[in-house]
């Protein structure tokens, strides 16, 4: 088998088991109440980490680029209430635009 | 009618809820498909990947490793470590999956960050927003890295259309919703701090996967 098979059959077995680990082994289950406190927190913090790594992230450092205004344009967006797909739109447009100018 | 009366979503408001991320998976999964083919994968390797793992950065980095010449062990943990988020995300969705355990395990697997994300935006997860958004992703995900496998390169790099601050806004316009409060607000603050103090000194996943640690504050009162 070429590595690259390989690859794609561990990292492939390994993803299934990390989605399925919800749904499969706990099922409908109640999580005890403190457990339950603590998964509440996963969507906040994932998704605000989900940010920053996609809006500063490099290659193992942090890299300030056109992405920062277009992030920040994207925030005064939702701030005002513009649906996702306008938050998207402004965000691209102005990195794009700063990269084309820049 | 939900408790708080809306109506029940259904299957294809997911997929309408996905409809303005569609260039993401469809120029990224291109994408995908010409990096596979430099990283010496096959077309049908190339494509079982994008179809068994649905995860667009672990494949990424798994075929930027091998490009490279690196090993397949270092292939492996980098695309691996990636996606350990995935363990808390479904777990967080675990209770919206009905039916069969076989019926669980297929489902779960449309968990992707956007469709999870987009499925969690009404404050709890709904499954018919999370299986119809991860539908639709996944369908163009797939076509998509057949395609950029097999035309090859025709494309530049997908940044240069601000693609990537698009799902950072995406990102922020999700976790909007849930930063209301103080204990939430807290718990990402941390969070953040967590992210971004790693990013420099651990591979990437690695800062994701530490930040959730900042769910602990849940054990405050």
């Amino acid at each position: 088998m070429s590595d690259a098979w390989i690859v794609v059959l561990v990292v492939g077995a390994f993803t299934w088991a990390f989605k399925a680990a919800g749904p499969v082994f706990l099922g409908r289950r109640r999580l005890p109440a403190k457990a339950a406190s603590v998964v509440a927190l996963v969507a906040p913090v994932m998704l605000t980490a989900l940010v920053v790594t996609q809006a500063v992230g490099g290659d193992e450092e942090i890299v300030l680029d056109a992405r920062i205004p277009g992030v920040a344009a994207a925030g005064v967006a939702i701030s005002r209430g513009a649906p996702i797909v306008v938050v998207m739109l402004v965000a691209a447009l102005v990195t794009a635009l700063v990269r084309l100018v820049v | 009618m939900t408790s708080d009366g809306r109506p029940t979503p259904r299957v294809r408001d997911g997929v309408r809820a996905a409809l303005p991320l569609v260039l993401g998976p469809l120029l990224f999964g291109l994408t995908f498909g010409v990096l596979a083919e430099t990283a010496g994968m096959s077309a049908v390797a190339a494509i079982v990947m994008s179809a068994t793992t649905f995860a667009g950065s672990a494949q990424f980095a798994a075929a930027s490793v091998l490009e490279d010449g690196g090993t397949v062990l270092a292939a492996v943990t980098s695309a691996v470590l990636l996606n350990v988020r995935y363990i808390g995300q479904s777990i967080a969705a675990a209770s919206i999956f009905p039916g069969s355990r076989p019926r669980r395990l297929i489902e779960s697997q449309l968990i992707v960050d956007e469709s999870w994300a987009l499925s969690g935006r009404s404050g709890r997860f709904e499954w018919p927003i999370l299986v119809g958004a991860g539908l639709l992703l996944y369908v163009l995900w797939v076509t998509s890295t057949a395609i950029g496998s097999v035309v090859g390169s025709v494309l530049g790099d997908p940044n240069d259309l601000g693609l990537d601050a698009a799902f950072a806004a995406l990102f922020l316009a999700l976790a909007w919703p849930y930063l209301r409060e103080r204990k939430p607000v807290a718990a990402a603050l941390v969070g953040v701090a967590i992210t971004l103090l790693l990013i420099p000194l651990a591979p990437a996943g690695v800062p994701l996967v530490a930040a959730s640690a900042a769910c602990l504050l849940g054990l405050r009162r």
